[in-house]
């Protein structure tokens, strides 16, 4: 009785409507804001940096930035966005009155994270394109990938935004998760210059598993990439989507 | 058989039990009011009614369908009108419905038909392109009863529909409400206003902690309960206690509201003035009315 039904599509059609009405407003967060970061990093700072082989920072780090942002743009959507939708606007009682249920939204809610990041994913990779930083084919693949990763991490922020007594709780979420992630997931340096016990650490991070298969497909140098990251991936997904959907069951529905 | 039947239903939330055990039926096509003070259980049972809430034990069937079985082909047939104003503010007034119809898989074209059509209804056609902010409280409201008829529903539900509404606005809802009702809808009202359940319910159910002490017409009520006179008292306070005492010595029904005392006479008592005239002044003396069955069936003095 209590499962996803096609209607979760309602819920992610509903906030494609209101993002396209407001996506000149977003639009600073997700691709100005990645850019500047490529632009800082990658050719500022990049001419400092000596990486081994001979690669240049900038190709370096612009799979880092692709995985990156795609993970802030799914984990503000279904963090803050979500929350204020849920508690603020009130819009999931309004939607739980109708055929749907609240799972409906959930899912819902974590499809169109799983959007924002495959949209933002795509802007930096045709803007990384544009400046001669993929250097194969296979980077297509990092669309796909950027979905699964969408999912998994809308999910696991959905997850924490059902159990957030406050909107400011999103302090611990970003300051203690989200954010040493971006740093020691092999976005900006590659892992195998930290300690040991922190290269495992950090194999934890769901984002590292991005970070490293992105690098791979962009470079075209795919025997570099971990495959089994995938496998963490999927994992966690399948962990934290029934998840998610149930602790939001139990928080609304009572 | 009723539209909404409610049979031993017990809510609980922790150690408090907000609805205990509580029965009712709902006729199709006919007003339904629910009547009791805050925290009486209205808003929890509206919620269980609606798919909203699970119940602790009981059942609920709504046109004939279990809500625990099928909780969303119940809501589809459903218009809900929320106490707590839940408008998407991220879209505008038309927006609003027909985002609203998107759910119920209504076809765009027949949703915006729909849509266009509520707000004449409502009187808000000016202002389809206006954001919700934008909006009056009194126009945030009719746009929420014209957003729960987007699905052409069998039953309205609807939660305090005009706490807070200008008079003019209140008229306007309560005329759109009876036509509605003329139509053969059937609408579930939750009201603290007497007025409003006086004019729009045809039958009532006055409800305090949690269950229904008494049902009727609204006039049935009154000639139950109400009786023929009501004598309003304020004692002075050190002699309270003696007005009281002499109140239970003659068999009256009374009701204390704050400093007030309230003598409902009827069935041949009549309180005679001369007898309690050392203890108390008498300062108005009115018809019964709804409001005082209210007091009457769910105040302190029926408590204790």
């Amino acid at each position: 009785m209590s499962v996803v039904s096609y209607r979760s599509l309602r819920v992610w059609q509903r906030n494609r409507d209101v993002f396209l009405k407001q996506w000149r407003s977003e639009a600073p967060g997700f691709v100005i804001e990645p850019f500047l970061v490529l632009l800082a990093m990658g050719v500022g700072l990049g001419t400092y940096v000596a990486l081994d082989e001979g690669q240049r920072y900038v190709d370096f780090i612009a799979p880092g930035i692709v995985a990156g942002y795609g993970m802030f743009s799914a984990t503000f959507e279904c963090t803050y966005g979500s929350f204020v939708r849920m508690k603020v606007q009130k819009t999931y009682d309004a939607i739980i009155a109708t055929p749907l249920n609240i799972e409906d939204v959930a899912a819902g809610e974590v499809f169109w994270g799983a959007t924002r990041a495959l949209l933002t994913s795509c802007v930096i990779l045709a803007v990384a394109a544009g400046f001669g930083l993929v250097h194969s084919p296979w980077a297509v693949l990092v669309i796909p990938l950027s979905l699964l990763s969408g999912i998994m991490f809308a999910s696991i922020s959905l997850f924490f935004t059902s159990l957030a007594p406050s909107i400011y709780s999103f302090n611990y979420y970003f300051t203690l998760f989200m954010t040493p992630m971006f740093f020691f997931s092999g976005v900006f340096f590659p892992l195998d210059s930290l300690s040991p016990l922190v290269q495992h650490l950090s194999w934890i991070a769901p984002l590292t598993p991005v970070a490293n298969l992105a690098r791979a497909l962009m470079s075209g140098e795919l025997g570099t990439g971990a495959w089994w990251g995938l496998a963490i991936m999927a994992g966690l997904t399948m962990v934290f989507f029934p998840l998610s959907l149930y602790t939001m069951r139990r928080r609304l529905l009572v | 058989m009723p539209i909404i039947e409610v049979r031993n239903v017990v809510k609980k939330y922790g150690d408090i039990t907000a609805v205990a055990g509580l029965n009712l039926e709902v006729n199709e096509g006919e007003c339904f009011g629910l009547l009791g003070p805050n925290g009486a259980g209205k808003t929890s049972l509206i919620r269980m009614i609606t798919g909203l809430s699970p119940l602790n034990s009981g059942d609920i069937r709504v046109d004939g369908r279990d809500i625990r079985q099928e909780p969303r082909l119940i809501k589809a047939a459903l218009g809900v009108v929320p106490q707590e104003e839940n408008l998407d503010p991220d879209l505008s007034v038309l927006e609003n419905l027909a985002v609203f119809a998107r759910y119920f898989d209504i076809p765009k074209s027949e949703a915006r038909h729909r849509a266009l059509a509520n707000l004449s209804l409502f009187e808000l056609q000016d202002r389809q392109k206006a954001k919700v902010e934008q909006l009056s409280g009194g126009m945030k409201r009719r746009l929420l009863i014209a957003r729960a008829l987007i699905n052409n529903p069998k039953i309205l539900i609807l939660d305090e529909p005009t706490v807070g509404l200008d008079p003019q606005t209140r008229h306007l809802v309560w005329q759109k409400l009876s036509s509605l009702r003329g139509q053969g809808m059937t609408l579930l009202l939750c009201t603290q206003n007497m007025e409003e359940a006086w004019r729009l319910c045809d039958r009532l159910a006055i409800m305090n902690e949690g269950k229904v002490v008494a049902e009727g017409s609204p006039r049935e009520l009154l000639a139950k309960y109400g009786g023929s006179q009501v004598l309003e008292i304020r004692p002075a306070p050190e002699a309270k206690s003696k007005v009281i005492s002499r109140l239970k010595e003659f068999g009256f029904q009374w009701q204390e509201v704050e400093d007030m005392l309230f003598i409902f006479q009827g069935d041949g008592q009549e309180v005679e003035e001369e007898e309690l005239k050392r203890e108390m002044v008498v300062l108005n003396r009115h018809v019964p009315t709804l409001e005082d069955v209210f007091l009457k069936l769910t105040g302190r003095a029926i408590r204790e």
